[in-house]
């Protein structure tokens, strides 16, 4: 199950078929903000069912890093292949429909709508437009996979709640659902415990564990317990690039990481 | 444990205090004291807290639980021109300098109030030009174009203006070169050598060591940590396990 083949080779246990080439991978990729070079060169490579995290101090390139893969930010150099097909510099909504769901450090929800609905429009943005003799059908269909979404992250019982009502870690976690119900291959979760408790912590940890089985899992994450307990392997950033690639023992091991971390 | 004379309250105190953003819970009771003429250090990773800790004390975000107390007085729910008046001051992590005031506009935001005489007035500038002779040099000069260090000593050095009895300061070394992360280290020994109490908060292990007497090391909106600064080695488990990977 765990991905610590050599990067050339994905896990073998691919939900999706026999590939083995990685399900995403980035050459050379770069990006400038002027003068400063926010990420330089990066060559990076997920597995398929691999769950990775992408750490490293302040300003290490983590969420510029996100941003290029989802389409926020154009790369300024590289290229970006998720399952085999080149997807650089394309416009998010594009991306999302390749297959790569995102959830932000801050909470993106519809606050005024109810759970259902905040997923329910993510599972519509899989459907192409509405046609008049299908469009029962397809109805039920989209119902269907956005309480599946719900049911995976545990809010299927307040689905008819207003998401303003919902306490933090569930509007968190529900933010999790809806980019689920978009049905991606690749998930990439920008802090998901982020102002969470402890408990809460744990629970968004247990959940994030539970979804992980079916599809492939970025995390941005400071709270080490997280990365260490779900991750496969680690990748660390520092001044936009890779510093070191491993296990979390081999990361926790590395001392390069740990002055990087303590700035000693 | 610090070297300032043990009295009987110290300059702050903060009780238990429970911050919220919106329906996010952040400090889950934080409790920490600050003594006259102090350096303590505030550890912690991104996001546990710290920056919120000084918000809490500087009236910028309200606490839903617990005081914050200077001098034994609370002054809980306060807003924050009465605390700088009070006598606390603040150096955000983004330094929020007046970027199209030169330097010394910048400075006059802190001086250009009630009761400063011309004696005080020129005393305050001669010291932090003394200090900062770069920010002398640049005294006409456009706070946006001075580089990041020099921001972060414009950002202190106009919050001596206040004369301040507390400065909080918000990872100041954040983004700097290793040459500028030292002479910040220098700065912060003045700022205690002139009896100014410094709340820092940092994620430079070595520095904030090395500046404070004693330490908070903060997880998940708590202190989880508290010793003399002495006590700790950037090597102890502890800190590898609340700041290191």
């Amino acid at each position: 199950m765990r991905a610590e083949a050599s990067l050339d080779s994905g896990s073998p246990v691919g939900s999706r078929g026999v590939s083995a080439s990685p399900l995403l991978k980035t050459e050379l990729l770069s990006v400038k903000f002027g003068g400063l070079a926010a990420l330089s060169e990066v060559n990076f490579q997920v597995a398929r069912d691999e769950v990775r995290a992408v750490i490293g101090p302040n300003g290490a390139g983590k969420s510029t890093f996100f941003n290029c893969l989802t389409g926020v930010l154009r790369p300024t150099g590289g290229r970006i292949i998720f399952d085999g097909e080149e997807i650089t510099g394309l416009r998010s909504n594009l991306i999302s429909r390749k297959g790569i769901a995102r959830s932000y450090q801050i909470t993106n929800i519809l606050p005024n709508a109810s759970v259902l609905e905040n997923v329910r429009i993510a599972a519509q943005s899989r459907r192409h437009a509405w046609n008049m003799v299908s469009h029962h059908g397809a109805f039920a269909d989209v119902n269907a996979r956005a309480e599946s979404a719900l049911q995976s992250v545990g809010l299927l019982a307040k689905a008819y709640e207003l998401a303003a009502n919902l306490s933090h870690g569930e509007q968190r976690n529900l933010e999790i659902g809806i980019a689920l119900a978009t049905e991606p291959k690749l998930l990439c979760l920008d802090e998901p415990t982020a102002g969470m408790s402890a408990a809460e912590t744990n629970e968004t940890k247990e959940l994030i564990g539970r979804i992980a089985k079916d599809l492939s899992i970025l995390i941005v994450e400071h709270d080490m317990e997280v990365v260490m307990e779900l991750c496969h392997r680690i990748t660390v950033l520092h001044y936009g690039q890779i510093l070191a690639e491993g296990t979390p023992q081999e990361i926790q091991e590395n001392p390069r990481v740990q002055e990087v971390y303590l700035k000693t | 444990m610090s070297t300032a004379v043990q009295s009987v309250e110290p300059l702050v105190r903060v009780e238990d205090v429970h911050t919220y953003y919106g329906k996010s819970h952040i400090l889950h009771g934080v409790s920490l004291t600050v003594g006259a003429g102090e350096v303590v250090g505030l550890l912690g990773r991104n996001g546990v807290g710290k920056s919120t800790t000084l918000k809490t004390i500087m009236g910028l975000v309200q606490p839903t639980r617990g005081s914050v107390m200077l001098n034994g007085h609370a002054i809980t729910g306060l807003p924050p021109h009465k605390l700088a008046r009070l006598g606390i001051a603040y150096v955000p992590e983004d330094r929020r300098i007046f970027r199209l005031l030169t330097v010394m506009e910048n400075l006059r935001t802190g001086l250009d109030r009630k009761g400063v005489t011309e004696e005080t007035r020129k005393a305050l500038l001669d010291k932090v030009f003394a200090y900062f002779p770069v920010l002398a040099e640049r005294r006409t000069q456009a706070g946006g174009t001075l580089s990041g260090g020099e921001q972060q000593m414009l950002a202190i050095a106009r919050a001596m203006m206040l004369e301040p009895k507390i400065i909080l300061l918000d990872e100041p070394t954040e983004g700097l070169m290793p040459r500028m992360v030292s002479q910040i280290g220098r700065i912060i020994e003045v700022l205690h050598n002139e009896g100014i109490s410094i709340l820092l908060v940092e994620q430079n292990v070595p520095l904030t060591l090395r500046a404070s007497q004693r330490v908070y090391i903060m997880e998940k909106g708590n202190v989880r940590h508290h010793c003399a600064a002495s006590e700790l080695d950037v090597n102890d488990t502890v800190i590898k396990q609340y700041l290191g990977v």
